[in-house]
């Protein structure tokens, strides 16, 4: 599966070009012009262009990897911005693919960029896996780490992990030279509420940054070959107390038996949830674009006015009843503030782990700023509202 | 016997900081813990929420244990459980 490329430059200017941009790290002792041309010969995919993954697009782009791959499906969002410093204000609700890939090609045009604006699933993971040479997992949940993990035993890539929570970050390089795997540091994902969710931990600004560049500096040593990477240990960071603790890992040999994917990786869900931007939205209904939105405020809300093709499932009723969505469509999930429909999007998507749900951000009260009563709908109260479910 | 004396020192990671409320702690040297699987039944019992860790490395002097691997009171001990966030 192809990624939308976006930039792709290999012209005799920028080879002089390279030279002077490089000069710097190609001077370094041990690394020099052969280093320097494996970098550019290299393809790394990042999967998630969050808190992790800037640092490691931003540093990769600047040394000059030669093709890489982003993929997330996530927009920017307000409380991204406090660590996802590749992002600004103006680009809140848009993409953060394509808003990556436009500012990275500025940072360096002879980067070939590979942009997937999509969840990494286990209907395309081996696809696109397959394309690179090196995985970067700078994800923020712990069912994708297990998708790559076991992605990357079946392909023979080798993966740099890094995770954040709280004060604490962990890397190692998975997977290199029949080195350990992420399933021998862990072999079964933690039973959902067992560690702290996303949203609940809290995260400081800078430190998936440290991570991140230090994900960055293991891929570097793993396509060039300069001193070592940290394939076979765990490092662990305590930023609170500015401490390191260093685990030596040991191969467990039937975490290397996977021969296939699992159906599913969805038994902890953590924050998978896609956002979507009233501007979005609006978008979507220009566009004529074809999607299920399910308005989860109360009736009596949803009856003094609702967005077209809506249909209400009130919040207090969500768990109760049985819900059927259409597995072809996008599903967007709405309410007045935003809250509620992120936590019924988590349910849905914990129900239906391949469909596509969105949360709006900001609901009903972001929409009457931005549209005021475009596309809403105020049914006749006579007849008992809208159409329920 | 210097075994019964020296207590033995766990340093903590991730969730069990919240679970014991503190960054380190020590199994006196009368707690009878001689192996990993012995140490995780001692916190279970001290702290019922290790009980529900089904997914926690431990790693005893810098190296990954298992299960069945001793420890002994001069050896340092880590827990560390999966972090998940970016």
């Amino acid at each position: 599966m192809p990624g939308k490329q976006v930039n792709n430059t290999d012209d005799a200017f920028h080879d002089s070009e390279d030279a002077g941009r490089y000069s710097r790290q190609v001077v370094l002792s041990g690394f020099g012009l052969a280093a320097q041309q494996k970098l550019k010969e290299a393809r790394v995919l990042i999967v998630g262009a969050g808190g992790l993954g800037v640092p490691v697009l931003q540093y990769l782009t600047g040394m000059g990897i030669g093709t890489i791959g982003i993929i997330d499906a996530d927009v920017v969002s307000l409380s991204n911005l406090h660590r996802q410093v590749l992002y600004n204000e103006n680009d809140i609700g848009k993409s953060k693919v394509e808003t990556a890939v436009n500012k990275l090609s500025k940072l360096n045009r002879n980067v070939r960029f590979e942009a997937y604006n999509q969840l990494l699933s286990v209907q395309n993971a081996l696809e696109i896996v397959i394309n690179y040479d090196i995985v970067v997992d700078a994800t923020d949940n712990i069912s994708t780490r297990y998708l790559i993990n076991d992605a990357c035993v079946i392909s023979h890539k080798p993966f740099v992990y890094g995770a954040v929570q709280q004060f604490e970050g962990h890397v190692s390089v998975f997977n290199y030279l029949n080195g350990p795997t992420y399933r021998c540091l862990y072999s079964t994902p933690p039973a959902n509420g067992e560690i702290p969710d996303c949203n609940t931990a809290g995260v400081l600004g800078v430190t998936p940054a440290i991570v991140g560049s230090q994900q960055a500096l293991q891929v570097v040593k793993l396509i060039t070959g300069i001193g070592k990477t940290l394939s076979g240990y765990l490092q662990i960071f305590d930023f609170l107390q500015d401490e390191q603790y260093k685990m030596k890992l040991k191969i467990r040999a039937e975490s290397r038996q996977i021969t296939a994917l699992r159906n599913s990786y969805a038994e902890v869900v953590c924050n998978t949830v896609l956002k979507l931007s009233v501007d979005e939205l609006f978008d979507w209904y220009e566009s004529g674009k074809q999607f299920q939105l399910i308005d989860v405020r109360e009736l009596k809300d949803f009856q003094t006015g609702h967005l077209t093709g809506a249909v209400s499932i009130p919040y207090n009723q969500f768990n109760t009843g049985e819900i059927h969505i259409n597995n072809k469509q996008p599903v967007v999930m709405f309410c007045q503030k935003g809250a509620r429909s992120n936590s019924t999007a988590q349910m849905l998507q914990q129900r239906y782990p391949e469909a596509e749900i969105y949360s709006v951000l900001g609901g009903m009260e972001y929409w009457e700023d931005e549209f005021d009563d475009e596309y809403i709908i105020t049914p006749d109260l006579q007849n008992g509202g809208g159409s329920t479910v | 016997m210097l075994l019964f004396i020296i207590a033995m020192n766990v340093l903590l990671f991730g969730i069990t900081r919240d679970i014991t409320g503190q960054s380190r702690l020590t199994v006196p040297a009368d707690a009878g813990v001689t192996t990993v699987a012995g140490l995780k039944q001692w916190l279970g019992m001290h702290y019922p929420a290790f009980k529900q860790l089904q997914s926690l490395a431990i790693a005893v002097d810098n190296d990954y244990a298992s299960d069945e691997d001793t420890i002994g009171p001069e050896q340092e001990i880590a827990l560390i459980p999966p972090v998940s966030g970016g």
